[in-house]
């Protein structure tokens, strides 16, 4: 078992090194940043065609200069209160005359909605088509802002400071069923396609070896188990590093830029210290389930073709499983979610789920080791059936054909 | 048996429906130089990957080094496969440790001996260099460094020569000898037929699956009678038949297998009938000779140039 250990760490050490002390793992650490690139390349179109289009109505306004100051004050007054985009602007003109404030209406280029004339006591009003919803309502407030105004002079009373002191929603503090499943959900589906960017990875692994025929010294040298176990650990402690960088990074920008996202995260049923280990070890779990049959499967491969060719079965079945384990998520006592929890490959998203949504802790020991027996089953059966079908060792021959002499 | 390094009796090897290894035996004395010959094809990688644990035989047994399982041996093993295998973006020092780690050699003691290594072979400028920038020929000298790094008590080398120059066969000759003089036991394979002649004390020789011949370099040679090279000063006469009838004749040049008798019985009869003998000679079959007769079929015989 020494043996065993001590030749999985030499090859997974290798392993990791060759992989991660290379030029390409900057562009694979750096891949996360692609999406974010494009994010904010389409962000700066969609800003650069706002700045071109008129995006504020504006309100030409022909009165006289008392009444031009007073609702020019009143408009400063009240955005200031509600925000910039509760009222139109205002757009001072000289006086004219009826048919040219039409026109103005009728105009293209500047954005006019609206033509406010006559005197403070009694406005005239001209409304475009084209004006949004609740441009009268805000101009008449404005107006009727202005009138009062202008009515108290000296007596108006300044804007008022109401201070605030907080009251925490109430005793009922657990955050409700409906939020948990969305937790649930959103963690599911946070590990899934990790798993999904990560786990294929594993796949490739193996070609190395085979054209490079490195798999012989390796297979003369130390038992094929501890080749697959080396292989997985390396590919566990690359897909770490990755997730480490990248959780890191995206960790401390959330504390940094929106704090109140986490604040408003209901909290998990198992509780945060303890949903926590659970994310990681359901992660490790699965990646582990994953890429042993992964590594097995490509272990079989010939050549990179073969393995470009398993690259979509292999996502089919993972989305599968996502999909298994997500029907459960509702009803974490439900058959679904049941079958979802045992069947080994879904078993960490379903469990992550379960996680959220009920406290008990027992289950998830048992789940975890119930897993770990199967990696090891897993590992064993990949590396028996690399040894047969790949190395020819062990009897090749189907079980009804051997002779007892081969006993 | 105890000085038996390795061992094997009865191995059966089938790929398929063919068997490739068909009754296999070996017996290697601790401390010598053990060479498996064969023709291309007769099983001999399949009967090295036997004895060292990468298959596992249908039938037969084997035992390494006083293992049964050969996976058990491994840290004391050395082997060099006939298809040699790096990896390319690696150093010449750390490939050689890294052998030598998968052999449980700690890291740092295989970069320390690498280093080393590399310079009494002459590789100290390529020991930080990455394996795709050198030379066939050096690839080779940093995998047989890697091979003997962790010191193997059994080194085991599946056609050593091949892709060698002429000056590298030399000094893997040289290595080899060095590593019996300190006590390893060495077994490898080659179809070329003067390695095994100047390194090894027995032989093993394989064909179509089957050991056709296992003993001394000496034996195998006596297998076959000697040669008679004859040249007579007169083309015919009634001393003709004295010369045995599978004699073979070219103008006066006359060749033929040592009669049982004894050479005596021709020379009266070349003398009393006047054949005037000009060159008379006795010659020991080659090992060549001896292994076209015992595989039957004829092998290159001059040394495998560096493909």
């Amino acid at each position: 078992m020494n043996r065993l250990l001590a030749a999985a760490w030499v090859i997974a050490r290798r392993d990791y090194v060759a992989t991660v002390f290379s030029r390409i793992f900057i562009l694979f650490l750096a891949t996360p940043l692609f999406p974010v690139l494009f994010g904010a390349m389409f962000g700066a179109i969609g800003a650069n065609q706002d700045h071109s289009a008129p995006h504020r109505p504006v309100v030409a306004l022909i009165a006289d200069a008392p009444a031009t100051r007073a609702l020019a004050e009143a408009h400063d007054r009240l955005l200031a209160r509600l925000g910039d985009d509760v009222l139109p602007d205002l757009a001072p003109m000289p006086p004219m005359p009826d048919d040219a404030a039409r026109a103005l209406l009728r105009q293209r280029g500047r954005h006019y909605v609206a033509v406010l004339g006559g005197s403070l006591a009694a406005p005239r009003f001209l409304l475009s088509s084209r004006a949004p919803d609740g441009t009268e309502e805000g101009v008449s407030l404005l107006v009727d802002t202005a009138r009062a105004a202008t009515a108290l002079g000296q007596a108006a009373p300044k804007p008022v400071d109401l201070g605030h002191r907080t009251v925490r929603a109430g005793a009922d503090d657990e955050p409700s069923a409906g939020d948990r499943v969305g937790l649930a959900s959103g963690a599911q589906t946070g590990l899934f396609v990790l798993l999904v960017m990560l786990a294929g990875m594993s796949l490739s692994t193996f070609i190395e070896e085979k054209s490079n025929k490195v798999i012989e010294v390796l297979a003369a040298a130390v038992p094929v188990d501890a080749i697959f176990l080396g292989k997985l650990i390396s590919m566990l402690a690359i897909t770490l590093t990755f997730v480490a960088v990248w959780g890191a990074i995206v960790g401390i920008g959330l504390v940094a830029v929106k704090p109140a996202m986490l604040a408003h995260l209901p909290v998990p049923a198992v509780g945060w210290p303890a949903f926590c280990v659970l994310v990681v070890a359901y992660f490790v779990g699965n990646y582990l389930l994953l890429g042993a049959v992964f590594l097995g499967i490509g272990s079989q491969a010939g050549s990179p073709r073969e393995i470009q060719v398993m690259a979509l079965p292999v996502t089919m079945f993972q989305l599968l499983l996502y999909g298994l384990a997500a029907a459960g998520t509702g009803h974490p006592d439900g058959w679904v979610a049941w079958a979802a929890a045992i069947f080994p490959w879904s078993s960490p998203l379903a469990m992550l789920a379960r996680a959220a949504e009920l406290p008990a802790i027992w289950p998830h020991l048992l789940a975890l080791a119930w897993q770990t027996l199967w990696l090891v089953v897993a590992l064993r059966f990949a590396a028996g059936l690399f040894r047969s079908a790949v190395l020819k060792t062990g009897d090749t021959r189907p079980w009804w054909k051997r002779g007892f002499a081969a006993q | 048996m105890a000085d038996l390094a390795v061992e094997a009796e009865g191995l059966v090897k089938w790929f398929d429906k063919i068997r490739a290894v068909d009754g296999i035996g070996l017996r290697v004395p601790a401390g010598s130089i053990h060479g498996v010959l064969g023709p291309n094809g007769a099983g001999k990688t399949t009967t090295l990957r036997l004895l060292l644990g990468i298959l596992d035989p249908e039938v037969g047994w084997r035992r390494i080094l006083g293992e049964d399982k050969p996976m058990r041996a491994a840290p004391r093993i050395g082997y060099l496969p006939e298809e040699r295998g790096l990896y390319p973006s690696m150093t010449p020092r750390e490939a050689i440790a890294f052998l030598g780690a998968l052999r449980g050699l700690p890291l740092a003691e295989g970069r320390r001996r690498a280093t080393a290594l590399l310079e009494e072979a002459g590789l100290g400028a390529a020991a930080a260099k990455p394996i795709r920038t050198l030379s066939k020929g050096m690839a080779q000298t940093v995998q047989l460094l890697g091979t003997i790094v962790h010191k193997p008590r059994l080194l085991v080398l599946d056609e050593p020569f091949s892709g060698l120059d002429a000056i590298n066969q030399q000094r893997l000759e040289g290595l080899i000898r060095a590593q019996v003089a300190d006590g390893a036991t060495v077994l490898f394979s080659t179809h070329v037929i003067a390695h095994a002649e100047r390194l090894c004390e027995r032989i093993t020789v394989i064909a179509k699956g089957g050991v056709r011949f296992d003993g001394t370099v000496a034996a195998a040679r006596d297998r076959l009678p000697s040669r008679v090279q004859l040249r007579t000063r007169q083309t015919d006469g009634p001393w003709r038949r004295a010369l045995p009838a599978d004699a073979t004749a070219r103008d006066r040049d006359w060749s033929f297998a040592l009669p049982a008798d004894g050479i005596e019985p021709v020379l009266e009869a070349l003398i009393a009938g006047d054949a005037g003998i000009e060159t008379l000679a006795i010659e020991r079959p080659s090992l060549h000779e001896a292994f076209v007769e015992l595989v039957g079929e004829p092998v290159p015989q001059e040394a495998e140039v560096a493909a």
